[in-house]
């Protein structure tokens, strides 16, 4: 044995797993050896999140575990094995599997399950809780042949388990004992514009309603009795009343727990026994289970400190929150009902807009209780501020929650009256102070802000303040943060997007003109030409766009190493003849070029000489092929799998739509390239998830992805939407192009893109959905104009004898350049190496 | 550039065969000359095409533009930025390539080659 401490850790859930995280930080890791024992069959995944299973997300989405962490770090663990029991005399934990290992510390992270209530019936078929991925599976299997669904319980998680029944299209029940939704959270005003909407959404709502027995019904598979004499009948139940803390393990061993469970911990998350902790959902803190993640965050970091040597103390935890309920802003903060004595209470009630907004102050008017409100949440982040800093409020404090109207400025408070202490992010537990200190470290974009310190990458709810805080600091530091896009234009891309369509400019000089200086340069020549072919689509070696193209633009071909060129002709959805590919084969083996598969699926050509290109794009456009335009800042491949067509798993047929799609976007100029993928089922054999436009079919229809990437900072797509049919699938994705080509960066990819956009995914939801800009009927009239205005601009320019006269290499000879060596190399040839070089050089003399 | 004589010159083409506001290579003997034509100051300067950061001769294929007051190339393989006046390297003070004095006579460019 080694004399290192054993550190075991019972359950790798959230908590259990961000314990993990925190302590392989720490220094005590050094001295430790460290077991993890995990009931699940898989390691700890996301459970807030838990939901986006039924949109498509994976569990592999979900996982939290970086690849290689528990190999790396050297910790043992269990999987789908429980501890059973522990002895605290011997210092040892036993597993269901018969595994005993020794504890110095012991961590129980084992989290809480979904209380059932003792309704006689409630152990028949189709009864569930919501709460593994495992329990989603059932369910998600159950739905396939049921009609209708009930949840008991109308809580904040009885909420979201009604929106998955309704995501599979369930007539869907909601069942509250209580006598509104959401008791603990909201109000009573609250509770009843919560119902009032999610009844106009089609939700049945039953308050105030006691389930005495389930018996079998008699049009669906259950009938839930109700005390009062009223039944609904329902072939699913799911069942999420509340929760209760896993004390189990403690309990049976000695160590304390509360009378209505949870085991007890003191500020440092011991338990009664000084060497085990207690954290997460199991623990109960000063009379308090906190079903949110985040307080169980913090005890991780407290334990994970303690063992290190380190103060740090739990000191109990916010609990307002914020979120969507089936399209639902509702929001609660501090003291919701106004419990507190002397409080005061004002409210705004929109009936038309089915808004809801309620403070509660102090008895002087002076200081923020709580809130509530339902229907428009955009106050949620100052309110929150107000109340968990205990600043003054204004003189009239309804101010806070009426609308402005006549453009008064907005009231509440400006970032700038926070203190650096005050936290922004709840879900990461990032500080204003934190995020100034990593803007003045040089992280001066939403994207880098959100990447360094993880803030708004949790619910999302801190995305306006963090945005706040951003510019101001930028403001403050005096960083008139320069977006020109180069010396020659004092614009952004987007800016110079906007004069191009609005001025109808239709060349770089008559820009240059009009709004720049000097003579233009490498970087506003090609953004330029990129958005003259984006709103004109003229033919890119015009005369006037001639000189604005990056030299693979300019030479419609890659420029490789040695100055030669490789050739990629377009295999729209990779399907490809065998006629076709002995084309390929033909023009390869006559023009001596190293042939290669490429990471797109299609055929890469390499090596041909700049004098060679128009005579080998002749012989190509002969066999039937278009430019690939794999040298363009443009739509690159459509990867597709085989599908339905030959695939026993397919669902639909995903080479028809991948090539319907190559071949609309075919040509489109954008910000950067573009990618997409069309899978047939969702064992997504065509990795739609890593592009920038993935799309996989469902037996509901289309799923689609948006703002994958692959290359240096590998993005997985975000589900946009799902079940569409071709035509709403192609509307959707012309107003996303769309939109990202007018507001992209230069060398932007959809997903920084994306990740800079101030309200994210929602907000491009918003935008390409719900035309919240009423600017999706332009969009698609533009994609429109560039469809019907594609042109093969390999075929135009073979077809011109001028143009295909300038890819001489020199203008007074008919010589190609003699530096140019090739070597051997299995069977194919390669450009020389230095040292090759040189040699043949010498020896031609 | 333009200077009153040059000595050997060498009728490379007509002006009209140049790319305005680009890059033309020419082969001049044995080396590979690029020459680059300014419209708006209907200027023309010759520099070799041989790339030293990649060993390619692809100078004539990059982007001309202006950096402040200089006239300038960029490579097109990883971009540095070279002087047309002078061949000097912007990103680099060690590193400048051979310029050539070019005019043009009668429509006709014409460079001289150090003999
Ligand atoms: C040929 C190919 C490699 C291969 O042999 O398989 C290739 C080759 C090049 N890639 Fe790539 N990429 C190729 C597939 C990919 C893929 C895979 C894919 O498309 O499925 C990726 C990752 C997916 C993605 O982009 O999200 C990829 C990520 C990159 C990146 C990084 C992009 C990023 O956002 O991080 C670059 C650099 C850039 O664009 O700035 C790049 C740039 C390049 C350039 C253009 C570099 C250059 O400027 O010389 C290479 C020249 C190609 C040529 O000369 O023909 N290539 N490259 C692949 C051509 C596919 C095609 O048929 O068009
Ligand atoms: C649908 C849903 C939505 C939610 N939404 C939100 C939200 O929006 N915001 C928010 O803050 N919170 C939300 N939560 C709550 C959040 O998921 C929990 O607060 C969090 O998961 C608690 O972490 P934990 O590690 O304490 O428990 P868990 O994540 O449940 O992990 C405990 C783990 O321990 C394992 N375990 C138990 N006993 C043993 C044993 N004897 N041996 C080995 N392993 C054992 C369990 O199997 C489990 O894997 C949501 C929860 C659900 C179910
Ligand atoms: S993604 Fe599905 S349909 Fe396509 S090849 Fe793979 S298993 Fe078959
Ligand atoms: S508060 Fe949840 S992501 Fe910041």
């Amino acid at each position: 044995m080694s004399d290192k401490r054993q550190l075991v850790v019972i359950g790798n859930g959230m908590v259990g797993h961000k314990f993990l995280q925190a302590f392989t930080q720490s220094e005590a890791m050094q001295g430790h050896e460290v077991t993890t024992f995990c009931e699940e069959t898989r390691l700890a995944y996301d459970r807030v999140q838990l939901s986006s299973y039924f949109n498509g997300k994976t569990a592999d989405d979900l996982s939290l575990v970086e690849d290689g962490f528990f190999e790396t770090n050297n910790i043992t663990v269990h999987i789908d094995d429980a501890a059973i029991a522990i002895d605290r005399e011997k210092q040892t934990v036993t597993s269901k599997n018969g595994k005993t290992i020794a504890y110095d510390k012991l961590v129980l992270a084992t989290g809480s399950v979904p209380f059932v209530p003792p309704i006689p019936g409630h152990e028949r078929e189709n009864c569930f809780v919501y709460r593994t991925i495992e329990d989603l599976e059932k369910i998600s299997a159950a739905g396939k042949t049921a009609k209708s669904g009930a949840v008991i319980g109308g809580g904040l998680l009885g909420l979201e388990a009604a929106k998955a029944l309704k995501d599979m299209d369930l007539e869907t029940h909601v069942i509250q004992f209580a006598p509104r939704l959401m008791n603990v959270q909201i109000d009573e005003g609250g509770g009843s514009m919560l119902s009032q909407k999610m009844e106009g959404m089609g939700v049945n709502i039953h308050v105030d309603k006691n389930t005495s027995l389930i018996e079998q019904g008699e049009t669906a598979i259950h009938k839930l009795n109700f005390t009062d004499g009223e039944s609904i009948e329902a072939d699913i139940i799911l069942f999420s009343p509340g929760i209760r803390p896993r004390d189990e393990l403690a309990r049976e061993s000695g160590i304390e727990v509360g009378e209505r469970g949870g085991i007890v911990i003191n500020d440092q998350c011991q338990t009664s026994d000084e060497n085990i902790y207690a954290i997460g959902e199991c623990a109960l803190w000063n009379n308090m289970i906190y079903g949110l993640v985040a307080p169980g965050y913090k005890m991780a970091q407290v334990v994970a400190d303690q063992l290190s040597a380190t103060q740090n103390a739990f000191e109990g935890a916010d609990m307002s929150t914020k979120l969507k309920l089936m399209g639902v802003d509702v929001a609660s903060i501090g003291d919701a009902h106004g419990d507190t004595e002397g409080s005061k209470v004002y409210t705004y009630v929109d009936g038309s807009e089915e808004i809801y907004k309620k403070i509660v102050v102090n008895k002087d008017n002076s200081r923020l209780l709580g809130a509530v409100l339902i229907g428009d949440t955009v106050d949620y982040g100052n309110l929150l501020q107000l109340k968990l800093n205990d600043m003054a409020l204004p003189e009239f404090p309804d101010s806070l929650i009426l609308p402005q109207r006549d453009g008064a400025g907005a009231s509440g408070l400006g970032v700038e009256a926070l203190p650096d202490a005050a936290q922004i992010c709840s879900c990461f537990d990032v500080s204003k102070g934190a995020l100034c200190q990593a803007v003045s470290d040089g992280a001066t974009t939403l994207g880098a802000l959100k990447e360094c310190t993880n803030a708004t990458t949790g619910c999302g709810g801190c995305t306006a303040l963090v945005g706040q805080v951003l510019n101001k600091e930028l403001e403050k530091m005096g960083m008139d943060v320069n977006t020109d896009l180069c010396e020659h234009f004092p614009y952004t891309r987007q800016e110079l997007y906007h004069l191009v369509r609005v001025e109808g400019i239709k060349t770089f000089d008559e820009l240059l003109e009009k709004h720049g200086k000097g003579f233009g340069c490498d970087i506003c020549k090609p953004t330029t030409a990129s958005i003259l072919a984006s709103c004109w689509n003229d033919y890119v070696l015009e005369d006037a766009h001639t000189p604005l193209q990056d030299t693979n633009d300019r030479f419609l071909a890659n420029m490789q190493k040695n100055g030669t060129y490789s050739i990629v002709p377009r295999i729209p959805g990779g399907e490809v003849t065998p006629e076709k590919l002995i084309a390929l084969g033909e023009v390869g083996k006559k023009y001596n070029l190293y042939t290669k598969i490429t990471g797109g699926q299609r055929v890469d050509l390499f090596g041909a000489r700049q004098e060679e290109l128009p005579i080998i794009w002749k012989e190509l456009i002969d066999a039937g092929f278009e430019t690939g335009h794999a040298y363009g800042k443009s739509l690159r491949t459509v990867k597709s799998c085989v599908g339905s067509t030959w695939c026993r798993y397919g669902v639909a047929d995903s080479v028809t739509t991948a090539i319907n799609l190559e071949n609309r976007y075919k040509g489109l100029r954008s910000p950067h390239k573009i990618k997409f993928a069309v899978s047939g089922c969702t064992r997504e054999c065509a990795e739609a998830q890593s592009k920038d436009v993935g799309v996989i079919a469902t037996e509901n229809g289309w799923n689609l992805y948006l703002c994958g990437n692959g290359g240096m900072k590998p993005r997985h797509a975000d589900l946009f939407a799902t079940g569409l049919d071709d035509e709403t699938l192609i509307k959707y994705i012309d107003r996303f192009l769309m939109f990202y080509v007018k507001t992209g960066d230069r060398l932007q990819r959809t997903s920084t893109w994306m990740m800079n956009l101030e309200g994210g995914l929602d907000y491009l939801r918003e935008v390409v959905i719900e035309d919240s800009l009423g600017l999706a009927e332009t969009f698609e009239k533009e994609m429109q104009a560039v469809v019907d205005s594609y042109q093969c601009e390999w075929k135009t320019t073979v077809d011109s004898e001028e143009k295909s006269k300038s890819f001489k290499t020199f203008v007074n000879s008919d010589k190609g350049d003699s530096q140019i060596v090739f070597v051997p190399e299995r069977d194919q040839m390669r450009p020389a190496n230095q040292e090759e070089l040189q040699s043949a050089l010498d020896a031609k003399g | 550039m333009q200077t009153a004589t040059i000595e050997n010159e060498i009728d490379i083409c007509a002006l009209t065969d140049l790319v305005e506001d680009a890059g033309t290579a020419a082969l001049v003997n044995d080396t590979q000359i690029a020459i680059f034509y300014v419209k708006k100051t209907a200027q023309v300067f010759a520099l070799s095409n041989y790339d030293p950061f990649s060993d390619a001769n692809v100078l004539s294929r990059g982007i001309i533009g202006s950096i402040g007051d200089d006239l300038v190339v960029a490579s097109p393989i990883y971009k540095q930025h070279f002087k047309l006046e002078t061949g000097q390297c912007v990103e680099d003070d060690t590193i400048s390539i051979d310029n050539y004095p070019v005019q043009i006579i009668d429509g006709r460019v014409l460079i001289g080659l150090a003999s």
